[in-house]
C-alpha cells in the first residue's frame, strides 16, 4: 500500500480515498478519546491506584498517580489525534498504533475507577483468558471455514453442542471422553453445515443459522429429558482442572495468567500457532486460500474445491466442539440450557475484528474477554458505569469495523459463495 | 395446512417433464439468482411450493417421532403427538391459542419476508421487537389519561418507529458502506437486549419500589384487548387471542399490497432480483434498501409491540428471544409471500401451541418442536434432500439468498 507522506505534502498523491477518510476517523476518535479521558478520568480525581500483579496483595504492587496517568493518555491521544488528522492515518502503523492506544485507555480507564484503592490486574487479567477462550474457539472456528469460502454463522450452535456433550459424555465416561465426544460433536454440526453448504448449496447464512437452531433444540430437549430428571447420572462431569506448567507457571506476573490454566486454554495457545503456521507458511494453507479467494482458479490448479471445503469446514467444527467443551469440563462443571449465551457470535464478531486471521482473532477475543471480565470487577470496584455498555462494545466495535468506519476488515473474496463445478 | 395458498399467478401449465432443467440456465455467472426466485418465483411450481413445504413438515414429524422413540421409548409417541394436535387445533380453545400464538410468528415472519424480497438477510428481527416492544411500553405507561381508541394507536405506533429505526441503521450502513447486514443485525440484536438489560435497571422504568427488571405496567388504555371473551363457553375471558392477530392479518394485507401492487414494492422487488439493473433502470439502490429494513424493522417492532401489549404488559429481559430466529423459518416456509407466511406463521404457531399441551400432558419436553421447525427449514432450504427421499421430480437448484460478506 502506499505510506509515503511527507510533512509537507499532507495529503499523498496515490491513496484511497476511502482510506484517507479512515485515517481521518481515525484522527476524530482520538480527540474523542482525549476529551473523555481529560472529563472523566483526569479532571477531579485524586489518589494512587494500586495495581497488584501479583497473587497475593503486597507481593508485586505497582502504584500509580491516577490523575496524573490520565492526563499523560490525554496528551498522547491529542497528538496522536492531530497527527492521524494532518497525514490521514499513519500508514501501516495504524493499526498497531491503535492497538496499543486502546491498552493505554483502558490502564487509565483501570486507574481511574481503582484511585484510591487496591486492584488485582493479576485477577483480572486471568479471567480475561478465561472469558476469552471460548470466543477465541469461536472465532478460530470461523477462520478455519471462511478462509476456504464457507460462511459459518452456526459457531454458537457448535459450541453449544460441545458443551452439551462434554457434559453428557463425560458424566457418563469421564471427562477426557467427554472433550473427545465433545468435538466429535462439533465436527459433525459442522458436516451438517458442510454438506448443506457444499453438496445441497444451501444459502451458507440459512445453513449456519439452522446449526443454531438445531443445536439448541436438540441440546435443550436431551438436558430437560435427561439431564434435568437425573442430573447426578447425566449431568455431573468432573472438571478438568487447571494444570501448573513446571518452570512456566513460576515465571512473575505472566506465569500464573497464562500457564497455570486449564488444557482447553493450552489447547488455544497450540491451535493458534499451528493453524497461523499451517495457513501461511504450508502447501495446505496456500491451497486453502487459494479456494477461499478464488475457487476457479485453483480448480483449474487441481485442487479439489469441494474436498479442501469439507475437511477445513470440518476442521474448524471440531476446533469449535472442542471449545465448546470449556463451558461445561473447563469452568462450571454441569450444563445448563443456552449457557454459551451469544460467546458464539462475539466469536463471530472476533472473526472479523481479527481480520480472518487465527491471531487476530486471539487478539480480538483477549479484547472482548477483557470488556467481559471489566464488567465484573467494576461492579466489585463499586464503580458507577453501567456494565450493559461494556457488554456493547464487542458488538459495537465489530458494526464499525465492517463498516469501514475505522479500520477496513476484508473477509476472503469467495467468501459464503458456492462452487459449482463445470 | 392442506389448503393451497393463493397464488399470484396461475400454476405452470408446461408438463413438468417439458420443464428444461435448471441446470443449463443457472450457470456460474449467476450464482445468487435461484432462491431469490424462487422466494419470488416469477411462475409458480406447486411442487417447490405447496408439495415441498408439506413434505418437509411431514418429515420433521417423523424424525420428531423418531427423537421420542429413542429417548423416551414407543409408547410416548402417541400421547404426545396427540396432545401435540388436541392442544394446537382440538377445540375453539386451542385453535385460540394456535392464532394467539401465530400472531408474533406471522408479523416477525413478514419482517424477514419483505428483507429477502429486497435482497436483504434481516436476522435482527430479534433486536427490532426488542427495540418496538420497549418503544410501545415506553408510550404505554408514560402517556396517562387517553381514551384507547387514541392511545392504543399512539404505543402500536411506537413500536412501528422504535423497530423501523432499528431496522433502518444496518439498511443505511448496507447502502453507504457495504456492511454486511447479517452481521450488522445480529450485532445489533445483542446491542438492543443490553439496551434493554439497561433501562430495566433505571428507577423511572420500574414500579416504584422495585428492582426486579420488569417495567412498569402499561396503562389498561394500552392493552391490545382480548377479542373471544364474547363466547359463550366456561372462562372465555382466559383466552388469550387479542386483538394482535387480527392486526397481523391486516399486516400481510399491507405487505401484499405493498410489494406486488405498489411501486415501492416493485423497486423493492427489483433492487433484490438484481441490484445492478434496478440503478440501471434509474431506481436508488441506497433508498431502497434503506426503506425497506426500516418498514422490515417497524413490522418486527409491531411484532414486538404485540407481545408487550398484548400478551405481557410490560417489558422484561428477553421477551423476544428466539422470535427473530423462528421468523427466519416462517418466512422461509412461506416462501417470503405474505399469504405464505401466514399459514407458515399459524403452522409454527399451532406447533408452539400443540407443543405446550404436550409438555404438561406427555413425557415430551417443548423444545422438540425447536427441534422439528430446525428440521423443517433444513428441508425447505435443500428442497433436494425431500425430493430424493419422496422421490418428487425437480430441477436442482442452488439455495443462495444472500451475498457473501464482501459483495
Amino acid at each position: 500500500m502506499v505510506g509515503l507522506t511527507t510533512a509537507t505534502a499532507p495529503v499523498p498523491v496515490l491513496r484511497d480515498p476511502a482510506d484517507i477518510r479512515r485515517g481521518r476517523n481515525i484522527g476524530i476518535v482520538y480527540l474523542i478519546l482525549a476529551a473523555v479521558v481529560v472529563f472523566s478520568f483526569a479532571l477531579g480525581t485524586e489518589g494512587n491506584a494500586v495495581f497488584r500483579l501479583g497473587a497475593r496483595p503486597g507481593e508485586i504492587d505497582v502504584t500509580v498517580p491516577a490523575a496524573g496517568l490520565a492526563w499523560f493518555t490525554a496528551a498522547l491521544f491529542a497528538v496522536l489525534g492531530v497527527t492521524h488528522l494532518v497525514r490521514a492515518g499513519l500508514g501501516r502503523w495504524t493499526n498497531i498504533v491503535l492497538g496499543t492506544a486502546m491498552v493505554l485507555f483502558a490502564i487509565t480507564f483501570l486507574g481511574w475507577a481503582a484511585a484510591g484503592n487496591s486492584f488485582s490486574l493479576a485477577g483480572m487479567l486471568a479471567s480475561t483468558v478465561a472469558a476469552a477462550t471460548p470466543i477465541a474457539f469461536g472465532g478460530l472456528s470461523g477462520v478455519m471455514c471462511e478462509r476456504v469460502g464457507v460462511i459459518n454463522i452456526g459457531i454458537e450452535g457448535m459450541l453449544l453442542t460441545g458443551a452439551f456433550m462434554g457434559a453428557f459424555v463425560g458424566s457418563l465416561a469421564g471427562p477426557w471422553m467427554g472433550v473427545a465426544a465433545a468435538t466429535l460433536a462439533g465436527g459433525l454440526m459442522a458436516l451438517l453445515l458442510a454438506v448443506l453448504a457444499i453438496r445441497y448449496r444451501v444459502d451458507q447464512i440459512i445453513a449456519g443459522v439452522v446449526i443454531n437452531i438445531l443445536a439448541l433444540g436438540l441440546t435443550s430437549f436431551l438436558s430437560s429429558q435427561l439431564m434435568v430428571q437425573d442430573a447426578a447420572r447425566y449431568n455431573s462431569p468432573d472438571i478438568l482442572s487447571r494444570v501448573p506448567i513446571p518452570g512456566l507457571a513460576s515465571i512473575p506476573v505472566i506465569g500464573p495468567i497464562l500457564f497455570n490454566q486449564n488444557i482447553f486454554v493450552y489447547g488455544l495457545f497450540v491451535i493458534v500457532a499451528v493453524m497461523t503456521f499451517a495457513l501461511f507458511k504450508t502447501r495446505w494453507g496456500l491451497r486453502s486460500r487459494a479456494v477461499g479467494e478464488h475457487p476457479k482458479a485453483a480448480d483449474t490448479l487441481g485442487i479439489n474445491v469441494y474436498r479442501t471445503r469439507y475437511r477445513n469446514v470440518v476442521t474448524g467444527g471440531l476446533i469449535a466442539g472442542f471449545g465448546g467443551a470449556f463451558f461445561t469440563l473447563g469452568t462450571v462443571g454441569s450444563f445448563n440450557e443456552n449457557m454459551t449465551g451469544g460467546r458464539g457470535f462475539i466469536g463471530l464478531a472476533a472473526m472479523i475484528f481479527g481480520r480472518w486471521h487465527p491471531v487476530g482473532a486471539f487478539a480480538a477475543a483477549l479484547v472482548f474477554g477483557f470488556a467481559d471480565a471489566l464488567q465484573v470487577r467494576l461492579a466489585i470496584l463499586n464503580v458507577n458505569i453501567a456494565s450493559e455498555f461494556l457488554a456493547m462494545i464487542p458488538y459495537l466495535v465489530t458494526i464499525i469495523v465492517v463498516a469501514g468506519l475505522v479500520g477496513r476488515s476484508r473477509p476472503p473474496a469467495a467468501d459464503g459463495q458456492p462452487y459449482i463445478k463445470e | 395446512m392442506t389448503e393451497t395458498p393463493p397464488t399470484e399467478a396461475p400454476p405452470e401449465e408446461t408438463p413438468p417433464d417439458l420443464i428444461p432443467p435448471e441446470e443449463e440456465t443457472e450457470t456460474a455467472t449467476r450464482p445468487h439468482g435461484s432462491l431469490m426466485e424462487r422466494m419470488a418465483p416469477a411462475n409458480i411450481d406447486w411442487r417447490s411450493v405447496v408439495l415441498i413445504p408439506l413434505l418437509a413438515v411431514l418429515l420433521g414429524l417423523a424424525i420428531g417421532a423418531l427423537i421420542i422413540l429413542v429417548t423416551e421409548g414407543p409408547g410416548e409417541i402417541a400421547p404426545a403427538y396427540g396432545a401435540l394436535f388436541s392442544g394446537s387445533l382440538g377445540g375453539i380453545r386451542s385453535i385460540a391459542d394456535t392464532l394467539f400464538s401465530a400472531t408474533p410468528l406471522i408479523l416477525a415472519g413478514l419482517s424477514v419476508a419483505l428483507g429477502f424480497k429486497a435482497g436483504l438477510f434481516n436476522i435482527g428481527a430479534e433486536g427490532q421487537m426488542v427495540v418496538g416492544g420497549t418503544f410501545a411500553v415506553l408510550v404505554g405507561f408514560t402517556v396517562t389519561g387517553l381514551p384507547a381508541i387514541i392511545h392504543l394507536p399512539l404505543a402500536l405506533i411506537a413500536g412501528v418507529i422504535g423497530g423501523a429505526l432499528w431496522g433502518a441503521v444496518p439498511g443505511y450502513l448496507r447502502a453507504r458502506t457495504g456492511a454486511h447486514e447479517v452481521i450488522t443485525t445480529i450485532m445489533l440484536n445483542f446491542v438492543a437486549a443490553q439496551g434493554l438489560a439497561y433501562m430495566l435497571r433505571q428507577p423511572w422504568m420500574l414500579p416504584e419500589g422495585r428492582i426486579d427488571p420488569i417495567s412498569k405496567p402499561i396503562e389498561a388504555s394500552a392493552r391490545l384487548p382480548r377479542i373471544l371473551t364474547w363466547l359463550p363457553i366456561e372462562n372465555s375471558g382466559g383466552i388469550r387471542l387479542h386483538l394482535g392477530f387480527l392486526i397481523a392479518i391486516a399486516a400481510a394485507f399491507f405487505l401484499y399490497w405493498l410489494l406486488f401492487k405498489s411501486t415501492l414494492g416493485f423497486e423493492f422487488r427489483a433492487v433484490g432480483s438484481n441490484p445492478k439493473a434496478a440503478a440501471y433502470a434509474g431506481m436508488s439502490v441506497t433508498g431502497a434498501t434503506v426503506l425497506s429494513m426500516a418498514i422490515a424493522g417497524g413490522l418486527a417492532g409491531l411484532a414486538g409491540a404485540n407481545e408487550t401489549l398484548g400478551l405481557l404488559g410490560s417489558a422484561s429481559n428477553g421477551f423476544a428471544a428466539g422470535l427473530g430466529f423462528d421468523a427466519i423459518a416462517v418466512a422461509l416456509l412461506g416462501r417470503s409471500h405474505p399469504v405464505g407466511v401466514v399459514l407458515a406463521g399459524l403452522l409454527f404457531g399451532g406447533l408452539r401451541a400443540g407443543g405446550r399441551a404436550m409438555q404438561v400432558r406427555s413425557e415430551v419436553g417443548i423444545d422438540l418442536i425447536v427441534i422439528i421447525q430446525a428440521l423443517v427449514i433444513i428441508f425447505i432450504a435443500a428442497p433436494e434432500l425431500v425430493r430424493s427421499v419422496f422421490r418428487v421430480r425437480g430441477g436442482r437448484k442452488t439455495g443462495q439468498v444472500t451475498r457473501g460478506w464482501s459483495a
